[in-house]
């Protein structure tokens, strides 16, 4: 580790102590807005250690996610709560590693398609399975576990991406992900296996999803499919991590903070709308920001860089 | 003593639906050799230096590279193996810098660097092509010839066994062109096999060994440059039927 990088780290370990005394403020409404926040970033820097170098748009997060809620809630009668964590962080990796041989090998918008229809289809068979086996359409997940045990669960996990995404990043493995990203056929001619690495970040994904599928399923209380596989979390995902910057660790978090705080507001006010809303909020990341808020910031440094370099 | 063969093209086909591009090709390559592979174009270069790579596979026929049969493993083992290439088109990582370009060769080929044992190997490549002084500079920032530098040193940067080069002179001016043939030359005398495909005729006479000419995806001749230039079957292929 350099001198900058301990600094960076002194840091960020700082801001997660500062964050970590949030529920000490006695205030509920910014308890509930730090859970969301959290948990957002947990799932969009997930996302984008894998999406961020590959450019692979996957829609497959509410799938983990909601294999995650499931797994708590039909576990909780019998196992403890910590076992069923850890276990839906294991089904989470399983789910994504099947998805990920099955699909990895398609390129651009067919993996998108099918991710997209991956949490569709998990949702219609729990469904299927409920409605023929159980006789009831949802779970009861009935825990003492409180708001702020919650958060708590999801700065931890927030921390495990930070950590994990910057190994990542150190590692052969992130860098042979930014050549995939760049040129597959020069990332298979220079020695690396695309497919593995690809499966192995997808993985990381698949796992972080699950669990945080699995800590917000108390908060629920009450889970059914349509709520924990919607695919509206998919979308928010994704157009937060690109509003951020998919290319950057810290990227997402630039993205997650606003766009939480706005979300609130708009599902109050029109709650009606909100797919629309989704949708034009997409397509105006995309058009004008395609780099996110981050990538913004660093053309403009680099341009007053330029500047001030030829004064 | 007949020197070592390393690289055999055995009795290779290559067909893509009713096309064949590469039919029949037998050649071998022995260590430490220029091998040229000419032809007109259409004449299934290129893809005789897909197969080799890896990049595809052979419809019939094998490739060794010293014992090992290397036409059923993927592009990936092939590159660890120890064959390095160039594309015709050439094709650097825009979103990464010079020297990073040059990393991917040393970090994930042949020879596997790490760290910083890796950065210095990079840097020496990229020394040897001319281009150190860019080393942190934005791809995007690179003329044609210089992105076709960087991804030589990328090649050399796995260092390689053997050096594949799809048309790596062409499109270089005449000063360029010596520079070019000098350095790869200096590859030659530092040991490593190189198999080019060219259309560049003085680079052809000065550097290669020996040449295989193609036509129709078939051998036509195969020798000297001076012998095969020379052919009379070589001469139509190139010329048609009134000038032979």
């Amino acid at each position: 580790m350099t001198r900058r990088e301990a600094g960076y780290f002194v840091l960020v370990a700082a801001a997660f102590a500062v964050l970590a005394c949030l529920p000490f403020a006695g205030q509920s409404y910014l308890l509930t807005l730090g859970v969301g926040i959290a948990m957002y970033t947990v799932l969009a820097t997930s996302w984008a250690l894998f999406s961020g170098p590959t450019h692979y748009i996957s829609l497959a997060t509410a799938a983990f996610y909601g294999i995650g809620a499931y797994v708590v809630a039909g576990g909780i009668g019998t196992l403890p709560y910590p076992a069923l964590l850890a276990l839906a962080g294991v089904a989470g990796a399983v789910a994504a590693a099947l998805v990920g041989l099955a699909t990895l090998r398609l390129s651009g918008v067919y993996f998108v398609i099918f991710t997209l229809g991956l949490a569709e289809l998990i949702r219609q068979i729990v469904t299927w399975v409920q409605n023929n086996f159980t006789g009831s359409r949802g779970m009861y997940v009935l825990t003492d576990i409180t708001e702020q045990g919650i958060y708590w669960q999801l700065l931890a996990l927030a921390a495990a991406v930070y950590l994990i995404g910057w190994q990542v990043a150190r590692s052969r493995l992130g860098f042979a992900l930014r050549i995939i990203g760049n040129d597959e056929v020069v990332a298979a001619h220079v020695g690396i296996h695309s497919a593995a690495a690809k499966l192995a970040l997808f993985v990381v994904c698949g796992v972080f999803a699950a669990m945080v599928g699995a800590i917000m399923a108390p908060r629920f209380t009450y889970i059914e499919p349509s709520i924990v596989f919607t695919p509206e979390l998919s979308f928010q995902v994704v157009i937060m991590a690109l509003l951020g910057g998919a290319h950057r660790l810290w990227g997402p978090l630039v993205g997650v903070i606003p766009f939480t705080i706005l979300w609130e507001l708009i599902a109050a006010r029109f709650p009606g709308q909100t797919i629309l809303l989704l949708g034009i909020a997409f397509l105006l990341i995309v058009y004008l920001i395609p780099n996110g808020v981050v990538g913004r910031i660093e053309s403009a440094l680099r341009a007053t860089g330029r500047k001030t370099s030829h004064a | 003593m007949p020197e070592k063969t390393v690289l055999e093209v055995q009795g290779v086909s290559k067909r893509f639906g009713g096309l064949v591009a590469v039919d029949g090709l037998s050649f071998a390559v022995r260590e430490n050799e220029v091998m040229g592979l000419i032809g007109p174009n259409g004449s299934g270069k290129t893809t005789v230096i897909n197969l080799v790579s890896g990049a595809l596979r052979p419809s019939e026929g094998e490739i060794y590279l010293d014992e090992d049969m290397i036409s059923e493993r993927p592009a990936r083992a092939i590159a660890r193996a120890g064959v390095a290439r160039t594309f015709q088109l050439v094709r650097v990582l825009p979103s990464l810098t010079v020297l990073e370009n040059v990393l991917a060769g040393a970090v994930f080929g042949h020879k596997r660097l790490w760290g910083r044992a890796a950065r210095k190997f990079a840097l020496r490549q990229l020394e040897r092509v001319g281009m150190a002084h860019a080393a942190h500079a934005p791809t995007a920032s690179l003329t044609y010839i210089d992105e076709k530098r960087i991804e030589l040193a990328r090649a050399l940067a796995s260092d390689p066994r053997i050096l594949l080069l799809d048309e790596w002179l062409a499109g270089l001016n005449p000063t360029e062109l010596q520079v070019g043939i000098a350095l790869i030359r200096s590859l030659r005398e530092e040991g490593r096999t190189i198999v080019l495909v060219e259309h560049v005729m003085d680079a052809i006479r000065s550097l290669c060994d020996r040449c295989v000419v193609m036509n129709g995806g078939a051998k036509i001749a195969e020798g000297t440059p001076q012998e095969t230039l020379a052919d009379r079957e070589v001469i139509r292929a190139y010329l048609g039927e009134q000038n032979a």
